[in-house]
């Protein structure tokens, strides 16, 4: 397959997982800015909302102030922040035109009518339309896009470029995700285990649609030690940072049996997943959470570095 | 089509069909391929235009009708046409025999703009410079039809072709039961076939074929990428594509791949920065290099456009004379070139009643229609030519056929014509069809899409 192909493949997949994310990430900071501010001292929700979708700065050079519609503007409408909502939903239909002989009708059409969309909404008026409708809109579309794509495509290289793009984004973002709760706790750290503590804790489960599931998984009783590991540990999450990098590894692994060549991305797969696999929640906390997430960001990063100069770039030998 | 009132034997049965179709099925049938045509995506965007570059061309369910014999004849005539066409190439790019016989004056070929000095001296693969021909005809009687021009670089539109029949197909399944019409839709097919037959002497084992396209923003990138899907070849733009020792490769997942014939769909300009045009960032350093030594084939090759020009136009017949020794099937449209004061003259003198066209123009563009313009219009057009008199060439505006058409009032005979696409390669192949172009305009004869024409399904009956 054409690399600029695999690329293109690759960055939909990873640009309707951001568009995703930066509607959950609003959910969380719109859920987050219900409770009263009684603590007084900690900072305001949305800016720890802006530092996860990594926009923090990009804001205060457009905006100054931290105001709630100027961060939902900016996360979802603003087409100078290159993760808005909208900017991801346009890359991702433009690189779908691209390739759009590599795509099937569903998962074309899926990517037009979303895109059609966003522009209908962008001439609407705001006080026509609610946070909730947006996001809400947002999950709908994406998981659209990402059925049509599991349902319709062929099972060839392109489609293990497609999911590699999912995992990696979803890898990053939940940490992201969970590090928003670490940006939001950091003046205070008496909070922690407090109710306010558990509503933050309550909400993030909420913006990963896992509340429920975790009320299941782990019988309703709320606290870090549990929430990180669903989130982080627990292959039965499917927005775990193992199931993240497990997938990944499976579309790599079967890139290679294809191809019969294995390389930096496998080898950086594995030791991500057998350190994950081995892990205890305790070592993330000795870690620090915050640590933690932040290495595995970087590691997801590196990862990508690795699929590209692989296979993406065009210069492999 | 109409002779005397009465419509030709084809259409007959098709007009009652027509009348018998009831409004609320019309716009019903419309919108569907309307609908069709949005959802497959074929667009088209209009230069200079401004506005959505996501427009339709407005398609007409009527199609165009030749009988077998018809079309027999007019396929010698094409084919004999693109023969010639390309043994010309081969000539002036090498010995120069028809300028060394005084039959095409030397300035018209060597001094002109598309003769690319780059090529002199190469044969291509199979002696082929031009693999895909467009030749554009009109009808203007029975058994008479004119060559307006000849398309030797990469003539668009194609895609048109497949998928007005696609759509046909689709929504009047019960016409092609009733009626034996030829299909179309093995031209990818041959299309591959022919341009794999012209694989470099360098190549050993199955050829690998490749579309070069400018990219995603180009107006015909639908058409591009169609025709890859169709062909099962890959869609590359320039920097997928790299010179690396004596051949070209192609950048993939699982690394370099050679590449043997490059189907390029950017102009000659653009090809190798080396080359031609410094500034290109669409085409591939050094792929020239690569080309001269045989390590791979480009199609069309680059220079075959000096075959194409307007004023080379004239001398076609005088080609087909000097190199295959018969006599042209297909007749040129008679054309005064404003660069010969004798005809200028004539020209300037005439202008209500000719067409005028820029020698290298395209698309409908910087034309006049001398009989539909008003006086003003003449007037500006006439400095024109006084100011860069070689830089225009004047025709008699004919008396174009007409194909029924669906208008508001009902059927109406509006103007068509109609190219057919000509592939070259070990063999000379014509697929029967082609499209054709219809002025929706009542009495227009501009059948360009940048200026409101449609297109229609052109069926070639089975004998």
């Amino acid at each position: 397959m054409l690399s600029r192909t695999a690329e293109n493949l690759y960055w939909i997949a990873r640009f309707v997982e951001r568009a995703e994310t930066n509607a959950r990430l609003l959910e969380v900071g719109a859920r987050n800015a219900l409770i009263p501010n009684t603590g007084g001292g900690y900072r305001n929700d949305w800016e720890s909302v802006l530092q996860a979708s990594g926009g923090a700065v990009g804001f205060a050079e457009k905006y100054g102030d931290i105001v709630q519609r100027n961060v939902e503007t900016w996360m979802f409408f603003d087409r100078d922040n290159p993760n808005s909502v909208a900017s991801c939903i346009e890359k991702a239909r433009e690189n779908g035109r691209i390739v759009r002989t590599a795509l099937t009708t569903q998962v074309w059409d899926a990517l037009n009518i979303a895109f059609q969309e966003v522009q209908v909404f962008a001439r609407t008026e705001r006080s026509r339309l609610s946070l909730s409708d947006l996001t809400d809109w947002t999950l709908r579309t994406t998981a659209l896009v990402r059925g049509s794509a599991l349902n319709t495509q062929l099972r060839n290289e392109g489609y293990d470029f497609t999911n590699i793009g999912h995992y990696l984004e979803r890898g990053d973002s939940t940490a992201r995700m969970i590090d928003t709760k670490y940006f939001t706790l950091l003046p205070q750290i008496s909070f922690v285990g407090s109710g306010l503590d558990n509503y933050q804790w309550r909400t993030l489960l909420r913006a990963m649609s896992s509340n429920r599931a975790f009320n299941w998984a782990y019988g309703g009783d709320i606290g870090p030690p549990k929430i990180v590991h669903f989130l982080v540990l627990n292959r039965a999450c499917p927005r775990s940072l193992i199931s993240a990098v497990e997938g990944a590894n499976d579309h790599l692994d079967r890139l290679a049996r294809a191809y019969g060549r294995s390389g930096p991305a496998q080898t950086k797969v594995r030791a991500m997943v057998g350190e994950l696999a081995e892990m205890q929640v305790d070592d993330i906390f000795d870690e620090g959470l915050h640590e933690f997430l932040s290495r595995f960001i970087g590691d997801i990063a590196d990862l990508a570095g690795e699929v590209h100069g692989m296979y993406l770039s065009g210069d492999v030998r | 089509m109409f002779d005397a009132d009465a419509v030709r034997a084809p259409y007959s049965g098709l007009l009652d069909w027509s009348r018998n179709m009831p409004q609320e099925l019309r716009s019903l049938k419309q919108n569907e391929a309307e609908a069709l045509f949005r959802r497959i995506g074929i667009t088209f965007a209009v230069y200079g235009e401004g506005g959505s570059p996501d427009r339709l061309i407005p398609f007409d369910m009527f199609p165009r009708v030749f009988q077998a014999d018809e079309w027999a004849r007019l396929e010698r005539g094409v084919k004999q046409r693109a023969k010639a066409l390309n043994a010309f190439l081969v000539d002036v790019y090498g010995r120069g025999e028809i300028v060394k016989a005084g039959r095409i004056p030397a300035r018209l070929v060597y001094q002109n703009e598309a003769y690319e000095t780059a090529v002199c001296g190469i044969v291509p693969s199979k002696g082929v410079y031009a693999h895909i021909v467009g030749i554009d005809l009109v009808r203007t009687g029975p058994d008479e039809f004119f060559v307006l021009e000849d398309n030797c670089r990469t003539p668009s539109g194609v895609s048109y072709m497949l998928e007005n029949r696609e759509i046909m197909m689709r929504m009047f399944p019960g016409l092609f039961q009733e009626n034996r019409i030829a299909p179309v839709e093995n031209y990818p097919a041959l299309l591959r076939r022919t341009l794999a037959s012209v694989a470099p002497a360098k190549c050993d084992g199955t050829p690998r074929v490749v579309i070069l396209t400018p990219g995603h923003f180009n107006s015909a990138y639908y058409e591009h990428s169609f025709l890859a899907d169709m062909m099962g070849v890959e869609l590359v733009e320039g920097a997928d594509l790299f010179v690396e020792g004596d051949f070209c490769w192609m950048r993939t997942t699982e690394g370099p791949k050679k590449v043997d014939v490059i189907y390029r769909r950017i102009d000659d300009a653009f090809i190798d920065p080396l080359c031609f045009r410094p500034d290109s960032m669409l085409g591939v350093p050094g792929l020239m290099n690569v080309y001269r030594s045989g390590g791979v084939n480009i199609c069309s090759a680059p220079g075959a456009g000096v075959a194409d020009d307007k004023a080379i136009y004239t001398y076609v017949p005088e080609m087909i004379r000097f190199y295959l020794g018969e006599a042209p099937i297909l007749k040129n449209v008679p054309t005064w070139q404003c660069t010969k004061p004798e005809d200028c003259k004539y020209v300037l003198e005439h202008l209500d009643e000719l067409v005028v066209k820029e020698v290298h123009g395209s698309g409908g563009y910087g034309m006049l229609v001398g009989p539909r313009s008003d006086k003003a219009t003449i007037e500006l057009f006439a400095q024109k030519i006084r100011e860069k008199p070689w830089n225009y060439i004047a025709q008699p505006t004919l008396a174009l056929s007409t194909c029924p058409t669906f208008v508001e009032e009902g059927i109406a005979p509006r103007h068509v014509d109609l190219r057919p696409y000509c592939l070259v390669g070990e063999n000379i192949d014509l697929v029967p069809g082609g499209l054709t172009r219809v002025a929706l305009t009542e009495g227009s004869l501009v059948v360009n899409s940048s200026q409101g024409g449609g297109v229609k399904d052109t069926w070639v009956m089975a004998e």
